[in-house]
C-alpha cells in the first residue's frame, strides 16, 4: 500500500493507515504570555511596533545588564498550571539554553529545563466519535521568546528586529499520546480555548502569539516502540498542523514501506505547497549545553501564594460546559459550542438571563443566525456589533407571539444592518404577527373564494391541497398569520 | 582526562571561536587541566548534600512588576551596529 504525497493526502489519510501503522504525536505549544512588559525587562511587548523600537539593553544582550523576572509572568504561568491540575513546583529554575543565532544576540535564550514552574497535568479532549480522552501535559515551563529575521528585500542580508525577543512565552509541551492528526487538532483547540479563559494569552495565531512543534513518529499497530520522530517548527493554524501531520505521516510510512528510514530532523511545513520539508540549516545535531543561569535565583514559590492565585481563577471551559448543559438543558454539543471562548458564553448567559425560559431557543439564535452573520462579517462576538440585550429582545417578540420565527429571520437581518431594536423594527415595517381570528378568518375567505377550483377539489379528497391554502393565506398576510391559530382555523374551515 | 583534539575543535565550534591550527595543541593541554581541575571535585564526597542551582543558599528570585519601564533609545543603541536599514540590524544572510 503506498499513499501519493503532496497536497492530495485526503483527511482520513492517517485512519486508513491506521489498520498497519499508528501514529504517535506529541505537542510542544508555545503560547506568548499577556503580560505588558517582557520576561526579564522593562521594554514593552505590544505587537506591530516599528522594528527595534521595544528592545532595551537588556533584550539587546549588551554586557554588564541583568535579567529580572516578571511577576506577572510567573503569576500567569501558575494560573494555567492550576487550571490542567498540575504541580506547581515550589521552586523552578532558569537556565541557559545556548545556541547562535542572531534572533537572541545573548548567545542563549533562558529556558527552564530540569525544574520547571508547571508539571504533569491533563486536557480532556472529546473525539470525532464523541468518546473523551485525557492527554498529558508533561511540562509547562517560562521561557523567553527570539527576535524575528526578515530576508526580504535586503540583498543577501538578514535584517533583525528585536522587538519579540524577550516577549515571555509559556511552553506547553504534552506526553506523546495523540493518535491522529484530528486528535493533535482536538488537544490545540483546547490548550488555546484554556489559555483565552484565563487570560494569560491573547491566542492570536497570526501574529504568532499562539504557535506550535508538532513530534510525529509513525510505528507498527501494535508496538511499544516508538518509532523516529521529526520535529514539524513553528506551525501557526489549526488547518497548517493538521495538515502537515497528515503529509508528514504518509511521508514516513511511505519512506518505511519502501525500505528506507525515518531521520530525525527537523523539518518546516509548506502551506502552499502542502508539503513539510528538511530545515537544512539544523541538521547538525543540537547541542544547547543548558546550565542554571548564574544571573537568575531560584524561582520559589509560597503555598499561600499558589492557593491565592488558585482563588482567582476563573470558571474553566469543560466547568462551564457542563452547567450549561445542567442549568439550560443544553446538549453536550451545544454546551460545547457555546462555551468555546468566554466571550461566547458570557453573551449567551446575557441573552438568556434577559428572556428567562427560553435558553433553547437563545442557543438556537446564537449558533445559527448571529454565528452566520459574524462569520460573513469576520466578526468577533466580543465586538459588540448586536449587544445581547438586542438579541434578547428579539427572543422575547417570538416567545410571546408577536413574531413568528420566519418573520424573526428578517427582523433580525434588519436589526444587524441597521443597529435598530426589534420592537422598532417590526412596529416600523408593521410585522406584527396576525392573532386577531377574526382577521385570519377573513382572509381564508378570501382565499377560498379566490380559488373556487382548488377548493372543490380539496372537499373531493385531495388532502395534499391544505398546503396550497396555507401559502395563499401566509401570502395574503404577508407572513404574519400566526401559524397555529391559521392551521387550526383552516381546518374547520376548508372541508366547509 | 586529556580531551581529544576533535572535542576542542568541537568546543570551539559551539562557541563560534575560529581557533589556528597552531594554537591547538596548546588548547589541548590547558583545556585538559581545567577539566583534570573540576574533575576533583568528584572525588569529593556529596552524600547528603542537596543539588545546588546556584551558589547563594537562602536567597530567592526578586520579582518586577509587570510595568514598562523602558523607552524607544533605538537611535542611540544602533550607532553601535556596523550595518542598519530602515530600524533593522543587518547580519550576513541566515541560512533558511
Amino acid at each position: 500500500m503506498s499513499t501519493p504525497l503532496g497536497t492530495s493526502v485526503s483527511a482520513d489519510a492517517g485512519r486508513r493507515q491506521g489498520d498497519a501503522w499508528e501514529t504517535v504525536i506529541g505537542l510542544e505549544i508555545h503560547a506568548q504570555l499577556a503580560t505588558r512588559s517582557k520576561i526579564f525587562s522593562g521594554a514593552a511587548t505590544a505587537y506591530g511596533a516599528p522594528p527595534n523600537t521595544q528592545a532595551c539593553l537588556v533584550d539587546l544582550g549588551y554586557p554588564g545588564v541583568l535579567p529580572v523576572l516578571n511577576a506577572e509572568a510567573v503569576r500567569m504561568a501558575v494560573r494555567f498550571g492550576l487550571a490542567i491540575g498540575a504541580q506547581i513546583a515550589r521552586q523552578s529554575v532558569f537556565a541557559r539554553k545556548n545556541y547562535f543565532y542572531p534572533d537572541l544576540p545573548k548567545g542563549y535564550q533562558i529556558s527552564q529545563y530540569e525544574l520547571p514552574i508547571v508539571a504533569g497535568g491533563t486536557l480532556e479532549i472529546v473525539l470525532e466519535d464523541g468518546s473523551r480522552k485525557r492527554i498529558g501535559v508533561t511540562r509547562a515551563h517560562l521561557e523567553e521568546d527570539a527576535g524575528k529575521s526578515l530576508h526580504e528585500g535586503l540583498a543577501g542580508l538578514t535584517g533583525i528586529d528585536l522587538n519579540r525577543a524577550g516577549t515571555p512565552l509559556l511552553e506547553i509541551v504534552s506526553e506523546p499520546q495523540m493518535r491522529s492528526a484530528r486528535e493533535a487538532v482536538a488537544y490545540m483547540k483546547k490548550v488555546h480555548t484554556l489559555v483565552r479563559y484565563l487570560e494569560i494569552c491573547d491566542g492570536n495565531m497570526q501574529e504568532g502569539s499562539f504557535r506550535c512543534d508538532a513530534n510525529v513518529s509513525v510505528r507498527p499497530a501494535g508496538s511499544e516502540k516508538l518509532g523516529t520522530r521529526t520535529e514539524i517548527k513553528n506551525v501557526n493554524s489549526f488547518r497548517y498542523v493538521e495538515k502537515a501531520i497528515q503529509y508528514e505521516v504518509a511521508r514516513q510510512i511511505e519512506l518505511i514501506e519502501s525500505g528506507g528510514k525515518v531521520i530525525q530532523e527537523t523539518r518546516l511545513f509548506d502551506p502552499d505547497r502542502g508539503e513539510t520539508r528538511s530545515m537544512r540549516s539544523k541538521e547538525e545535531a543540537n547541542d544547547y549545553r543548558y546550565f542554571p543561569d548564574p544571573d537568575l535565583l531560584p524561582l520559589e514559590l509560597e503555598a499561600a501564594y499558589i492557593e491565592a492565585v488558585r482563588a482567582e481563577l476563573p470558571e474553566l471551559p469543560d466547568a462551564k460546559a457542563a452547567r450549561f448543559s445542567a442549568q439550560y438543558g443544553l446538549s453536550d454539543y451545544d454546551a460545547g459550542v457555546l462555551t468555546a471562548s468566554r466571550e461566547l458564553a458570557d453573551y449567551y448567559e446575557a441573552v438568556t438571563r434577559t428572556v428567562p425560559g427560553q435558553s433553547k431557543l437563545a442557543a438556537n439564535w446564537v449558533m445559527g443566525e448571529l454565528a452566520a452573520v459574524l462569520h460573513k462579517d469576520g466578526l468577533e462576538i466580543g465586538a459588540g456589533k448586536l449587544p445581547a440585550e438586542r438579541l434578547a429582545g428579539l427572543l422575547a417578540r417570538i416567545a410571546d407571539g408577536t413574531i413568528s420565527g420566519k418573520i424573526a429571520k428578517e427582523v433580525f437581518e434588519v436589526m444587524w444592518a441597521s443597529g435598530a431594536s426589534a420592537d422598532e423594527v417590526i412596529a416600523s415595517k408593521g410585522l406584527q404577527q396576525i392573532t386577531d381570528t377574526g382577521a385570519i378568518e377573513r382572509a381564508i375567505e378570501e382565499v377560498m373564494a379566490h380559488h373556487p377550483a382548488q377548493l372543490a377539489e380539496f372537499r373531493a379528497g385531495k388532502d395534499k391541497l391544505f398546503g396550497f391554502f396555507v401559502g395563499q393565506v401566509m401570502k395574503a398576510t404577508q407572513g404574519k398569520a400566526n401559524p397555529a391559530q391559521l392551521n387550526a382555523l383552516l381546518k374547520k374551515k376548508l372541508p366547509g | 582526562m586529556a580531551l581529544t583534539r576533535a572535542q576542542v575543535e568541537g568546543i570551539a565550534h559551539l562557541a563560534r571561536l575560529e581557533l589556528d591550527p597552531a594554537e591547538l595543541p596548546q588548547y589541548e593541554q590547558s583545556l585538559s587541566r581545567i577539566v583534570d581541575f573540576i574533575g576533583e571535585l568528584e572525588r569529593a564526597s556529596t552524600a547528603g548534600v542537596a543539588p545546588m542551582a546556584h551558589p547563594l543558599p537562602g536567597l530567592a528570585q526578586r520579582l518586577r512588576a509587570d510595568e514598562v519601564t523602558e523607552r524607544d533609545e533605538h537611535d542611540l543603541y544602533q550607532r553601535n551596529a556596523p550595518a542598519v536599514a530602515s530600524g533593522l540590524y543587518l547580519v550576513p544572510k541566515v541560512i533558511e
